[in-house]
């Protein structure tokens, strides 16, 4: 009897992976969980104005999706993956080792990674770098010594500042945003330090002792969800949270961003880097697929558009920081020509 | 002796008398936490229910511009109707409607009043029908997210004009709009009748919810004949020795065994080595299968030995062979109890989420799937997407999403009782 059905469904399977093998006729996307919102509209744009079949857009954080864009060509394998930080080496020598070696590199914009607190809050918040590092850092100078973190309040950090406990929300380490907030912001924040920068020390020792997070408490570790964050600092006033500009943005009746080195985080001090933690954001397309795909050199068009990413673009709405004028030209005419990727860069 | 045995049972005894109260002070502590702890179970359901409809319904109704407008021939050609100018047609069907509506630094402004995807459904209604063009139609078009918690009173007026997302001015033409009639707030059919959008007025569930019917279908019709095989294999013809005993062991671990298991195993089976198609329900009702198979053999088996002996006995001693008792007798009297435990594992399976974020279930699609192969979404998974969606709108949805897939889960499970309750029979 179990044999009967088991045979059953093992025909059934047989009959499935040959459908599998069937031509797809849908973009299949993974990537970035930052570059997800607007790869996600330029996807609904698309669908909307052409008709064609709606691509399939994942959210699988930056890393995931190179592991899966980089395992081969061909239908079975993704055509574009997002990306909050440009390709590493070891990821383009997977890609290599796999067949997929003709791909274009796509620079989008950028994204402010914010620190925002409440607006019920009535301090002007404005921080430096180094100061973000003292007050989240795991291991800090203390009296000439490098030690485990001992501030509490921010009072004990600056005496401007005010005195109350120090309450941080950000994201886990499994994301992107945090791998970038640590290069960013904890790594700047401690060359900053008297310690470090007169100390003599190479990248290799700030990388070791400057990237770890406190964890005795004051910096929590929120969960990769931005909005659950948003509502922390709703009801919690004296907490400050981490997240990409999009979700500042979006929220701006009811938080206000911190200035770092007395600079507001919005959209034209993101783009000309006076805001420091900032971020490029790309997406990375198979050049194989092109054409083979169907759409997929349409739908590569209109993510590269005017209509997508100049400023005032359905992208910036979304909270995206556009490139200026004439590196976003440059960068649409080597995209759609499908320019292929010099590894070396 | 006399003396004590009397004065043990000398209720009177202020010895005795401490004894039973220090009784029946110990029953009426038990007591008090058993009703202690139903009524923190209750409060915690009430609480999570309460949450979920208060921020919840307001999903349920979308604000709408409810005009009638006439189809411009200028703008659209009736011979090409798709090709028409419906950014424009959009346009004017807001302008017509606001005093002073023809400045032109306004355009800007009355264009983010209806939804981004106005445009598209009126390229829709009219391509569907090209007759409509130069006749004026009543056309019911949802207004974008800001404008629609403006006028759910979600978007605090008071707020600085700097802080909010819209301007005074913004809201001065809105509330003009008001004042005119045209907005209505009818029931957001679009929550089950649109697939997913990046914008939350006209994202919906379709797609989630046929993606889970075809996964959980699939789910069945693997995991319902396999399980109730394998269950009347061990409960009828095995041998009882250490192999079957081991099996045993095993479909009980395997039913303790985390999702995110079977969800790795999917992942490295189906879509590895068979090469199926990620994001696809079909894979998803597979790896959701392995999940609710030992489930399936557990229950059939509980309730097969559930049927008294006397009636296999009897069926044998009137000569039937063991499959024709099987069959005709213990299946059938098995039956009840099976479907119920069937179906308690689908509901389990239709709330899985992490076996279906391995296989990459949590696809952003516009479009619902039309065969079990095409990519799709599940309700879990829907959830998890706009629960991580940055537009406001989405706060709402997501609950509204949770109270859909809730539902779903209530009926299911209700179903069970009724099927236990009218056909199981008691011996």
């Amino acid at each position: 009897m179990s044999f009967t059905k088991l045979s059953v469904s093992a025909l059934a399977l047989a009959a499935v992976s040959a459908t599998a093998a069937a031509a797809r006729d849908q973009i299949s996307i993974v990537g970035s969980s930052t570059v997800f919102p607007y790869t996600q509209a330029v996807a609904e744009q698309f669908a909307n104005n052409t008709g064609s079949p709606s691509p399939v857009v994942e959210s699988t954080g930056t890393g995931g999706g190179m592991q899966i864009f980089c395992e081969g060509i061909g239908e079975s394998h993704p055509d574009l993956t997002g990306a909050s930080r440009a390709m590493k080496a070891s990821e383009w020598e997977k890609c290599v080792e796999n067949g997929v070696t003709d791909v274009t590199e796509a620079l989008i914009g950028f994204d402010g990674l914010s620190l925002a607190v409440s607006r019920d809050n009535d301090y002007d918040w404005d921080l430096s770098l180094g100061e973000i590092y003292l007050a989240l850092a795991a291991e800090v100078p203390v009296d000439g010594e490098w030690a485990a973190n001992p501030y509490s309040q921010w009072s004990d950090i600056d005496s401007r500042l005010p005195a109350t406990d120090i309450v941080v929300l950000g994201p886990p380490p499994t994301s992107g945003t945090r791998d970038a907030f640590v290069e960013l912001a904890m790594h700047a924040g401690c060359e900053e330090l008297d310690y470090v920068a007169n100390g003599d020390f190479d990248g290799d020792w700030i990388d070791e002792n400057c990237s770890r997070m406190r964890t005795d408490g004051p910096f929590v570790e929120a969960g990769e969800n931005d909005n659950l964050i948003v509502q922390r600092l709703d009801s919690d006033q004296n907490a400050l949270g981490i997240f990409g500009y999009s979700f500042l943005y979006e929220n701006m009746d009811k938080l206000k961003g911190v200035k770092i080195d007395s600079v507001e985080p919005d959209f034209d001090t993101i783009a000309d880097k006076s805001y420091p933690v900032s971020r490029p954001l790309y997406f990375y397309v198979k050049n194989a697929h092109r054409g083979v795909i169907p759409g997929l050199n349409e739908f590569v068009a209109e993510y590269m558009s005017e209509d997508a990413l100049a400023p005032g673009g359905y992208l910036s709405e979304r909270g995206l920081v556009p490139l200026n004028d004439e590196r976003r030209a440059e960068l649409q005419e080597r995209v759609l020509d499908g320019v292929a990727m010099d590894p070396k860069e | 002796m006399t003396d004590s045995t009397a004065a043990r049972f000398d209720k009177a005894s202020p010895e005795i008398k401490a004894h039973l109260r220090k009784r029946k002070r110990s029953q009426f502590m038990l007591k008090t936490l058993g009703i202690g702890a139903i009524s923190i179970a209750f409060a915690m359901l009430f609480l999570l229910v309460g949450s979920l409809i208060s921020t919840g319904y307001q999903a349920f109704t979308q604000t709408h511009l409810v005009v009638e407008a006439r189809i411009d021939p200028a703008l659209v050609d009736p011979d090409n109707p798709s090709d028409g100018n419906f950014r424009q047609l959009a346009l004017d069907i807001v302008s017509n409607r606001v005093i002073g509506g023809a400045d032109t630094d306004n355009t800007d402004r009355l264009t983010d009043i209806l939804s981004n995807r106005a445009q598209f459904t009126l390229r829709d209604i009219v391509v569907a029908n090209p007759d409509l063009v130069g006749e004026t139609v009543e056309l019911k078009l949802p207004v974008a997210d800001k404008y629609d918690q403006l006028h759910k009173g979600m978007l605090d007026r008071d707020t600085p004009e700097e802080n909010r997302r819209l301007s005074d001015r913004e809201i001065e033409i809105f509330d003009q709009l008001v004042e005119g009639g045209y907005v209505a707030k009818p029931l957001n059919w679009a929550l089950l009748t649109n697939a997913d959008s990046r914008f939350p007025e006209v994202a919906g569930l379709k797609g989630a919810i046929i993606g889970s019917a075809y996964a959980l279908l699939v789910c069945f019709l693997l995991s319902f004949p396999v399980g109730i095989g394998a269950a009347i294999y061990l409960e009828e013809f095995a041998p009882k020795n250490r192999i079957s005993d081991l099996i045993e062991i095993n479909i009980n671990n395997l039913a303790a065994v985390p999702s995110v298991v079977f969800g790795l195993l999917g992942l490295a089976v189906f879509i590895g080595w068979f090469g199926m198609p990620r994001s696809v329900p079909f894979v998803g009702g597979m790896t959701l299968a392995l999940m609710t198979l030992p489930t399936i053999i557990i229950a059939t088996r509980a309730a097969i030995k559930a049927v008294p002996p006397s009636i296999r006995e009897a069926a044998l001693g009137v000569g039937a062979s063991k499959q024709q008792v099987v069959f005709g007798h213990v299946l059938p009297l098995a039956m009840p109890g099976i479907l119920t435990g069937t179906i308690i594992g689908m509901a389990q399976a239709l709330g899985e989420t992490a076996p279906l974020l391995l296989i990459g279930m949590n696809a952003f699609i516009t479009s619902a799937p039309s065969t079990p192969f095409d990519s799709a979404t599940a309700l879990p998974t829907q959830i998890f997407i706009w629960a991580d969606s940055p537009e406001r709108g989405f706060v709402s949805r997501t609950s509204a999403a949770i109270l859909v897939l809730l539902t779903f889960l209530i009926a299911m499970n209700a179903l069970a009782i009724f099927l236990r309750n009218k056909f199981e029979r008691k011996w």
